[in-house]
């Protein structure tokens, strides 16, 4: 089969790009960060209501730019994003045409259309619901409607990418298994139909019940099925960027992954197992069995903690692998210090693998564990964990690979590079400030979406410890920082866009270049020391395990003082 | 051969795993295990377990419990809204409910004694935040939750909602006293 495109070798990269492919994946990631500019001034409107000393918007507005808050960035921004990473990870990895490119522009215009639909529905006042939408509180009609379009367009993009990979089996662009990177894609894929399933499952019957046609839709059920929703798009999000991280080490490092068995197990524990982690936000419901939810809640024993653990350590791994084939071999660290630190790119994805793990995943063990969720649950502990995974993880680390793909795909200059180089540090370090203090108010019991602290007026007003103010406070410092880093990343992008020095796009050709067979490795590796290819990646991994098992047990040091529960 | 280029060996899974990453592996699962494993014993062993006995409930069924245990034990009432205070004997039923944007009635409950605490939401979903303490648990409409409490210290309790429910959600904020 024979279609009119071409395909242009990138001279900076060496990617080859097919021409259809390269506008979806500029149309879908420049709309990705559109969104991610509107959720970025809505968190402005979300900070200075929460900072105690300031509380600037009236309730019912800071409820309804809260509820667009979650949905634009959780959904819109990074959906949109993951969509271009999963064209890439298919079309430009394996050199391929893609798929039926008009479907996949039919694709992007539902997204479009859907989300605009639904942030219309909710900036008209009336569908305040909060981005969990709990029945039986309804929002308008169009609020739901603009989600199902969203999720029919985004299940067609998994699609088209799933059928790009079937174009390049059948055409040969490549021999052999698929990169890495492509597979951690396809772990994505797989996962994103399932979670966009049961969106749709869940959210049309209850956008018939807005509409009137049906009459009931159970709460607990609506629960159930919406975290299958909802927690499992934070699962997309893992599988992503993880692939982008092992993508970035390729790219910063030409590092290999330490073993392709071990990094493709761990991506096949999470099609298995990530999805069984809907189950943590109903650990504090009623109705649901203890069996039930603790073999959920766990991922089955565990599992896919286990497999996150296995990515943290090796893709720092490879890099530090690489790192010594280069002479830095000196003592455990001399690799990481010498590391390209001046490289958004680099310093992003790695801001993001540290933060990711301490901050996002071990918090996340904790709130999933059935018994400690109950000092957790639905205090601002929660936002604070996902904070920690989902931007300093996902956002974050498609923050770094943007600075990649701006003289690769979009063939400008970067403007403003010594700004682009201090921007990791300064979004990074802010959310890891935010999402400390975050989780130390919701120690103190502090809630999640909650307008007013003090019970201002209210005979039985609650009065917080210090503490909680002095936190929420800092919650507010930390948040007005990241915003200004984020804005930054804004700026940077777009204005790169607009005004960065053109750059050579490099020789087109009507035909695709395979990729060459490569060499199989030879002997085992010979460098590193105490017969550890990588001993400073390991002694990390070991700091990282005692924090886990310490704050582990003072959880449960913390629960045991707790009334007795039975 | 790096991530982004296929792999070199036809046979992924048969390449070889590094020590650094055998070592790691075992005892990740180690760790994963002993997590496991504590979810599970604390239910044999641990004080802090969430009661999963529920009964699907209406507010028409719920609400004539609620008023007969006010009926029968209140002591007192506070605040501009006459809420009772209400003080059931230990060992026995108590109810609490949830609707916007309060909860009823005001429980006083003695330390170290156990009851039965029936939780139901009204109307939305609600959250049930007791401070400082902090116990938090999901109420649900349609369902009642009856949880096993054995208040182990004296004082003044609130009870937060950390549920969002509309727009009075930030006034919803009832009380447990503690004798």
């Amino acid at each position: 089969m024979s279609t009119a495109t071409t395909y242009r070798t990138c001279p900076r990269s060496g990617l080859q790009f097919e021409r259809q492919a390269e506008w979806l994946i500029k149309a879908n990631a420049f709309i990705a960060v559109v969104w991610l500019l509107i959720g970025g001034l809505l968190a402005i409107g979300v900070v200075l209501t929460r900072w105690p000393a300031v509380r600037w918007l009236e309730a019912d507005t800071f409820y309804m730019v809260l509820t667009a808050h979650g949905i634009d960035m959780l959904i819109f921004w990074i959906i949109f994003f993951e969509v271009a990473v999963l064209y890439f990870c298919a079309s430009t990895l394996l050199r391929c045409r893609i798929a039926t490119p008009k479907i996949a522009w039919l694709a992007f215009a539902l997204m479009l259309i859907g989300s605009v639909v639904n942030n219309i529905s909710v900036f008209r006042g009336a569908s305040s619901v909060m981005m969990t939408s709990y029945v039986p509180m309804m929002a308008e009609p169009n609020f739901y409607l603009g989600l199902i379009l969203f999720a029919v367009g985004a299940l067609v993009a998994c699609f088209v990418f799933f059928g790009t990979l079937v174009v390049a089996k059948r055409e040969k662009t490549y021999t052999g298994s698929v990169p890495l990177v492509t597979f951690g894609a396809i772990t994505a894929a797989i996962i994103a139909v399932f979670t966009i399933a049961s969106g749709a499952i869940i959210l049309i019957p209850t956008w018939l019940m807005s509409l009137g046609v049906v009459k009931s839709v159970d709460p607990l059920v609506y629960r159930t099925i919406w975290w299958a929703f909802g927690h499992s798009s934070q699962q997309i999000n893992v599988a992503a960027h993880i692939s982008v991280w092992y993508l970035v080490a390729a790219i910063a490092f030409g590092a290999k992954p330490m073993s392709e068995r071990v990094s493709r197990t761990a991506f096949l524990l999470y099609i298995l197992f990530l999805q069984l982690a809907s189950a943590h936000h109903l650990l504090a419901d009623p109705g649901l069995s203890t069996g039930w939810k603790v073999v959920n809640t766990s991922y089955f024993m565990y599992f896919a903690v286990l497999a996150s653990m296995l990515h943290g350590l090796t893709i720092p791994g490879a890099m530090e692998v690489a790192q010594r084939q280069k002479g830095y071999t000196k003592g455990l660290f001399e690799w990481l210090r010498k590391a390209p630190w001046g490289n958004p790119t680099f310093s992003g994805v790695f801001i993001s693998i540290i933060g990711f793990g301490f901050l996002g995943g071990i918090s996340g063990v904790m709130m999933g564990t059935e018994q400690l969720n109950m000092i957790i649950h639905n205090t601002i502990y929660v936002p604070g964990h996902f904070h920690a995974t989902v931007v300093v993880g996902t956002t974050l680390t498609f923050m770094a690979l943007t600075y990649y793909l701006i003289p690769v795909l979009f063939k400008r200059e970067m403007i403003l590079p010594g700004l682009a180089k201090w921007q990791p540090y300064l979004f990074g370090f802010s959310m890891y400030f935010f999402c400390l203090v975050m989780m130390g108010a919701g120690t103190l019991g502090v809630s999640r979406r909650h307008w007013d602290m003090a019970f201002n007026g209210h005979a039985l007003a609650y009065e917080w410890p210090g503490a909680a103010y002095l936190m929420m406070a800092l919650v507010g410092i930390g948040g007005v920082v990241a915003i200004a880093g984020g804005a930054i990343y804004i700026l940077i992008t777009v204005g790169s866009l607009l005004f960065g020095r053109k750059l050579d796009e490099g020789a087109t050709s009507p035909k695709f270049t395979p990729i060459p067979r490569t060499a199989p490795t030879g002997a085992a590796q010979t460098y590193g020391s105490m017969g550890f290819a990588a001993p400073g990646t390991f002694a990390l991994a070991m700091v990282f395990l005692l924090a886990f098992v310490l704050y582990y047990f003072i959880n449960w040091k913390y629960l045991s003082t707790l009334w007795g529960l039975s | 051969m790096s991530a982004i280029l296929p792999p070199a060996e036809r046979l992924w899974y048969k390449h070889p795993i590094d020590r650094v990453e055998g070592t790691w592996i075992a005892i990740a699962l180690t760790w994963c295990l002993i997590m496991f494993f504590m979810m599970v014993g604390w239910h044999i062993w641990g004080q802090q377990n969430l009661s999963t006995e529920t009964y699907r409930t209406t507010p028409d069924k719920f609400m004539p419990k609620v008023q007969a245990m006010v009926d029968k034990y209140t002591v007192r009432t506070e605040t501009d809204e006459k809420t009772p205070v209400v003080a059931p004997p230990a060992g026995s039923d108590v109810y609490m409910l949830a609707r916007l944007w309060s909860f009823y009635p005001i429980l006083e409950l003695e330390k170290g004694k156990t009851y039965k605490l029936h939780l139901t939401a009204m109307d939305y979903n609600h959250g049930f935040s007791l401070q400082p303490a902090n116990i938090n648990i999901q109420i649900v409409p349609g369902f009642e939750h009856v949880v096993t409490v054995t208040p182990n210290q004296s004082g003044t309790y609130s009870v937060v909602c950390n549920e969002y429910c509309g727009i009075g959600h930030h006034k919803m904020v009832g009380r447990i006293y503690i004798k």
